[in-house]
């Protein structure tokens, strides 16, 4: 399947935006790891803006800063959210409340708790009525998600928008299911190739193990296999190369995503 | 097909764990002592009971062997919807946290019960299929949407042959949440009518094994005819007033069928019985067809089940095309006058030979499919 970069964002422990991420990937700065940098999308409305938890803010600063990029108009697009957890702080404070009485669970609290709150949030402070779905893989969630936009991309030849974000559990699951920090990436994909696409991709599902690529930065390394959807840094990475480059990201059951990578 | 022509529901008042509050849910009591398959025990939770036993129905195993046979298992693809998957298990050890650390029991396992992938993660291994998967949670209409996933994957060549299906247990996380928006009735749902108020949960699931359509295998056959995907973009947990999101889904829905509105014989509709869902379909549904095609909700059956609504409303909408039976609605007493479409209450036996059906949930999350035989 052959799709077209357009726009990516980037929101990650030191990596704060794609500007800033591009020059550490490509290894043209030092990657330095720092707390990363939530902050509330100006897309929402106030009422919105209010509810909104860690987890949507990095979906919605991913999101925006991508299609910022692209130039394209954000009622067009389609979008793929995919995320292991979603709101995971919410879900552990509902699970709280849950274990003692009174089991007064807030309205906001329990639709903020769908997996798909963030693509809500997202489809009104983008004013889209495209289509939007929300996936969930546990480790490859953001293979899942690259696949399923490749296919819209190539069989509903539509523009999507494809948004991985994670965000920490607290404790007692962080033991469970650590996650090493708050990380989200954005990809605007498209069919064609026009005046905005910054690279071509060629996205295949392969069966068979193969070794997936790892960064080679070792802090970097540790955030890919530390958080779900950063096992997407390697395409970004990729992207900086500047001439053609393959990937493999893993799936399930043995098989993989392999991803050649051309500039325009 | 037994209860939807006896018009015998699934609701009962709620008597599920310790909850305390007053209302009716379609509660499933042979899920209480069932297990799961013992060399997959780590993945024994409520969910994932539910998931297994519907497996077990109607020689559901013996269709996907026979595919598995035919494609190979990595080329069958596994999309399923579901909204709160294993949560139940993480509520209840929620209460069993270590005093001294704060720790969760030994006994609890998060990939393989709460994640939202829980649910492919146990029904792959339970099928021994090895084909691309993932889990759709876009609220209730999750287990209408992989229809789309499917047919997308099967279209680009990704996969050959698909189980969609959905799963949905019964939790304290959807019960209290419900009761927290005062959408959950005290009494059993009564979708459409003039004094509905709110929802009766349920717990339910549904697989099906899509292959693609050929000449040889198409006559007489009950087919995926089309689908239709949209967004609100209005508010997290109430619909759009003029049905904006809805009357989208349907019309995208026709349109990827190549369908006219005369050409559908019977909608099942969402309907879960709240003041503002049925309002806002009534509106997209009148403005789409007026009041020319019958419909009806089937939750007063089965009950609110979320995010396996979709699947198993897809099946009792092919059982529709199958038997020549359209299903009209229990506990409605009076329709709503406010609604200007053709409401059925009462059963029929009518052949019929295309469905559309109609799946909306939380974040503004539409989904409209068309089953039946071809025009």
């Amino acid at each position: 399947m052959r799709l077209y970069v357009e726009g990516i964002g980037l929101l990650g422990p030191g990596l704060d935006g794609w500007m800033a991420g591009r020059a550490i990937l490509s290894g043209a700065a030092v990657y330095l790891a720092a707390p990363t940098n939530l902050r509330t999308s100006n897309m929402l409305p106030a009422a919105e803006r209010r509810r909104a938890g860690g987890p949507i803010k990095l979906a919605l600063a991913v999101g925006q800063e991508a299609i910022l990029q692209a130039g394209r108009d954000s009622t067009t697009v389609a979008t793929v959210f995919t995320s292991s957890g979603g709101d995971n702080d919410n879900v552990h404070a509902i699970n709280s409340i849950l274990a003692t009485a009174p089991r007064e669970v807030s309205p906001t609290r329990f639709h903020n708790s769908v997996h798909n709150a963030a693509a809500g949030y997202w489809c009104i402070a983008a004013g889209t009525h495209e289509p939007s779905t929300s996936l969930c893989a546990h480790d490859a969630s953001f293979a899942a998600g690259l696949l399923e936009s490749a296919v819209q991309v190539t069989v509903d030849d539509a523009v999507v928008a494809l948004i991985a974000y994670d965000h920490p559990h607290p404790e007692p699951m962080h033991r469970e299911r650590p996650i090493a920090a708050p990380f989200g990436m954005g990809l605007i994909l498209a069919g064609r190739r026009n005046e905005r696409s910054l690279a071509m991709l060629e996205v295949d599902f392969v069966s068979g193990t193969a070794h997936e690529t790892a960064m080679q930065d070792a802090a970097l390394e540790a955030l890919r296999i530390g958080v779900p959807a950063a096992r997407g840094l390697p395409l970004l990475a990729a992207l900086t190369v500047g001439g053609p480059a393959q990937i493999r990201i893993a799936y399930f059951s043995g098989h993989h995503l392999n991803v050649r990578v051309t500039p325009c | 097909m037994e209860s939807l022509r006896a018009r015998r529901s699934g609701l009962n008042p709620c008597a599920f764990e310790d909850v305390d509050l007053e209302t009716y849910i379609a509660k499933i009591e042979a899920l209480d002592s069932y297990r799961v398959r013992l060399d997959l025990s780590a993945y024994d939770c409520r969910n994932n009971r539910l998931a297994q036993l519907c497996l077990e129905q109607d020689g559901f195993p013996d269709a996907v062997s026979a595919a598995k046979s035919k494609y190979g298992a990595a080329r069958i693809g596994l999309f399923l919807g579901t909204s709160t998957s294993g949560i139940l298990q993480t509520e209840l050890a929620y209460r069993r946290l270590d005093t001294q650390t704060g720790a969760l029991p030994p006994s609890f396992h998060y990939a393989e019960t709460q994640n939202t992938y829980s649910l492919a993660g146990f029904v792959s291994r339970y099928l021994g299929l090895h084909g691309p998967s993932f889990v759709v949670s876009s609220a209730c209409s999750s287990s209408a949407k992989v229809f789309a996933n499917a047919a997308r994957m099967m279209a680009a060549g990704v996969c050959d042959a698909a189980v969609v299906g959905g799963v949905d247990s019964l939790c304290l996380s959807t019960l209290y949440g419900f009761n927290s928006l005062g959408l959950m009735s005290r009494f059993p749902c009564r979708p459409y009518d003039a004094e509905r108020d709110g929802i009766s949960i349920g717990e339910g699931a549904g697989f099906v094994l899509l292959e693609r359509a050929t000449a040889a295998n198409t006559p007489g056959a009950i087919l995926l005819l089309g689908i239709g995907e949209s967004s609100d973009a209005y508010h997290m947990s109430t619909p759009h007033p003029e049905g904006l999101g809805a009357r989208l889904a349907m019309q995208r829905a026709l349109a990827s069928a190549g369908l006219q509105t005369g050409e559908i014989d019977y909608i099942n509709l969402h309907g879960t019985a709240t003041k503002s869902n049925d309002a806002s379909e009534a509106r997209a549904v009148a403005d789409v067809f007026g009041d020319l095609v019958s419909c009806s909700s089937t939750k007063g059956w089965t009950g609110h089940l979320l995010g396996a609504a979709g699947i198993t409303e897809a099946i009792i909408s092919m059982l529709a095309v199958e038997q020549g039976f359209v299903p009209g609605s229990l506990n409605t007493q009076r329709v709503d006058p406010a609604m200007a479409i053709d409401y059925l209450i009462e059963n029929s036996a009518r052949s019929i030979n295309r469905v559309l059906s109609n799946s909306f949930g939380f974040g503004g999350s539409n989904c409209s499919l068309v089953l039946g035989r071809q025009a």
